[in-house]
């Protein structure tokens, strides 16, 4: 699996800590704003609600500006692969399949997307027999619902087929 | 300390109950798997498992039953992370990593057994020093703090947060950031004094703000996960069986590393208590013990005082992050702060008074803490290729299940979907504040603590018209602010220290 192009830095050091202390800049000043917009001063009665918070977003602020400053001054050596194109192709392999997944929860319920993703899974990164993924999917998904719904009575998010099936 | 021991005695009447031990072995078998597996750690184990007590903890006596379940899962987990680190060179937990760098090489060298006698033995005796610490210090902490008063209790989260600061000397500013984020998120929702919505952003879901639970499951399970990918698909690890003899022998090796088991006990007890925490405590345990030892050169090499001195720290941290937790509601770890999350959701207030008020609470749990251990030793022992089999299963099987297993974790806190779209969220932020360094803990640990830092600080204010001195105006609170202070500042003072030994050369 792994050939010379998969070895390449996807990106550096020095993009991923520039681009994180710029969305933590923009994330602190959201919250700068949204505070002082409700009143980040002092009452009659004390501080005021968006007090606290106001400092808490200045504080980020502040950070995140020395952040992206010691990014910026980063040297060279120091300045490795942050990720390699293989790393991110198996990161991404995962973490995309997993955002339908959830995206699906909330349509389908939980079971039937897990007996899909489980068995996605297992057939495009595992290639195991047909047999083999149906039982390790279903089995996981009828242990949850053992557990959960039926010995801790916890109700789990439940979709059209549930219904269709009368467990709901 | 009569009254601790009269106190203790009770405690383990109520934790020797049968459902009790039954819970604590069910706890511990949990703990060490969710130890062994990628992505699920003691902290986001806890936070996954959390929900599933809510109705334990409302029959009589339940409260007790669950935080005995849950600190077991604790317990479970530090075990567990030696297992893997010693058989795959895979940290299973952040302060199991020490532990590889003389573990994994004696496995290689066929010592896998020895070394994970010596690594469940030392675990056993760290936490066995911390339990004593707890049982012992803890009235005496919480009868002091009972004169706490709100700008004593801010002064205290105070000196939490900035000995963050203090602590990790790399990135100052990398632990501000991260720790005003958690600030920021405990913040999101209904202003519980004024009723003002904050930074909700005209939308629904955020009006309750966000739940550290599902904070936790997504920053330490789905980032643990993504991190654990870049390495492969596969795990190849040397095999292990334990048996009666390996154990004895090692057993009468031990004596030997007698000093080095003293000394990381007493740094994990101090890092714990202080909220430093055991991954920095196993790796300067690890540091002493090479400086100290008469074979401190063959460190890495596989030495089985290398295996002692981290795990013992590791644990006698681990274990006496519970201290401050419970005697002033400041956690000392990130699974401590999940542990406190629980006790207020189960409806009891940490802090001083709950030695007053929730005595069979207290003493339970300080028992279950002795019993939780001998039960965990008695597992690990005896089970080790059981657990280790769980890692021989392929990484393509168990990514999926473990995601969905967060998945269903993060949806029962609140019955909302929308949770599970913000712990894919986290994940994301946790795979990348993790890569470039920025500490998880005090971020968890501010989400946590947000809300009761900003109200002893707004009582603070209300109390003294505005005026900041009051966190000045007696020995006690000066003294707890200006220790917060130094701690905050003593990263500056490395930077200039450093400034004027390159000017000097």
């Amino acid at each position: 699996m792994v050939n010379a192009s998969d070895v390449r830095a996807a990106f550096k050091y020095k993009t991923a800590e520039l681009v994180v202390a710029t969305i933590t800049f923009v994330l602190g000043t959201i919250v700068m704003y949204d505070n002082w917009r409700i009143g980040a001063g002092w009452a009659e009665d004390g501080p005021q609600t968006g007090y606290f918070p106001f400092y808490v977003g200045a504080l980020i602020v502040i950070g995140s500006i020395a952040n992206f400053i010691s990014g910026l001054r980063m040297s060279a050596e120091e300045n490795g692969t942050f990720v390699e194109v293989g790393q991110l192709k198996l990161v991404l392999s995962v973490l995309v399949p997993s955002i339908v997944y959830v995206a699906l929860v909330g349509l389908l319920g939980i079971y039937l997307p897990s007996i899909i993703y489980i068995g996605f899974f297992m057939r495009w990164l595992g290639k195991y027999a047909w047999s083999k993924l149906a039982a390790v999917s279903f089995g996981t998904a009828a242990f949850f619902y053992v557990i959960f719904e039926i010995w801790f009575l916890v109700p789990l998010p439940k979709g059209p087929v549930e219904a269709l099936l009368g467990l709901d | 300390m009569a009254d601790s021991f009269f106190s203790l005695m009770d405690g383990f009447a109520i934790a020797l109950s049968l459902k009790n031990v039954l819970l604590m072995f069910a706890g511990v078998i949990l703990g060490v798997i969710i130890g062994v597996l990628p992505g699920l750690g003691g902290a986001n184990g806890v936070a996954i498992l959390l929900p599933l007590t809510f109705t334990m903890a409302q029959q009589p006596g339940g409260q007790t039953s669950a935080i005995i379940l849950l600190s077991c899962i604790y317990w479970g987990a530090l075990f567990g992370g030696a297992i893997t680190s010693i058989l795959f060179n895979i940290p299973g937990e952040p302060w199991s990593v020490a532990t590889t760098f003389d573990g994994y090489p004696l496995g290689q060298k066929g010592r896998a057994g020895e070394a994970l006698t010596a690594a469940f033995t030392s675990s056993f005796i760290g936490a066995f020093v911390a339990i004593l610490v707890v049982t012992f210090l803890s009235p005496i902490v919480a009868n002091f703090a009972l004169a706490f008063g709100p700008p004593e209790f801010f002064s205290v989260y105070l000196l939490t947060f900035c000995a963050f600061v203090g602590m990790n000397k790399e990135a100052p500013f990398k632990t501000v950031v991260a720790m005003m984020i958690g600030f920021a998120l405990s913040a999101v929702g209904t202003d519980t004094v004024t009723g003002t919505l904050r930074m909700t952003f005209g939308t629904e879901s955020l009006l309750s703000g966000f739940d550290f639970l599902v904070v936790v499951i997504g920053l330490f399970g789905i980032g643990e996960i993504l991190q654990t990918l870049e390495e492969g698909l596969e795990f190849k690890g040397t095999k292990a069986k334990i048996n009666l003899r390996v154990v004895l022998s090692t057993w009468a090796e031990l004596p030997k590393y007698w000093m080095t088991s003293i000394r990381s006990s007493v740094i994990g007890c101090f890092m714990g208590i202080v909220p430093g925490g055991a991954t920095p405590a196993s790796f300067m345990a690890y540091g002493v013990a090479r400086r100290t030892s008469r074979d401190g050169e063959k460190f890495g090499t596989g030495q089985v005082e290398g295996v002692v001195a981290p795990e013992t720290a590791a644990h006698a941290a681990g274990t006496s992050a519970l201290l401050p937790m419970l005697t002033l509601g400041v956690p000392g770890s990130p699974t401590a702060a999940v542990l406190l999350g629980g006790l207020l959701i189960w409806g009891l207030e940490p802090g001083p008074l709950l030695f007053v008020e929730q005595k069979d609470f207290v003493w339970g749990l300080i028992a279950s803490m002795y019993l939780g251990n001998i039960a965990g030793l008695i597992v690990v022992l005896t089970c080790v290729p059981l657990f280790a089999a769980i890692l021989r299963i392929p990484f393509s099987v168990i990514a999926p299940v473990i995601i969905v297993i967060c998945a269903i974790g993060a949806y029962t806190v609140h019955n909302s979907e929308f949770d599970i779209y913000l712990m894919v969220l986290f994940g994301v932020v946790g795979y990348l504040f993790k890569k470039l360094s920025y500490p998880l803990a005090p971020l968890v640990l501010a989400v946590v603590l947000g809300d009761r830092t900003e109200s002893s600080f707004r009582q603070a204010m209300l109390a003294s018209q505005g005026d900041l001195s009051i966190f000045f105006s007696n020995f006690l609170v000066g003294g707890i602010t200006t220790l917060a202070l130094v701690l905050l500042l003593m990263p500056l003072y490395g930077i200039v220290k450093n400034k004027l030994r390159a000017a000097e050369q």
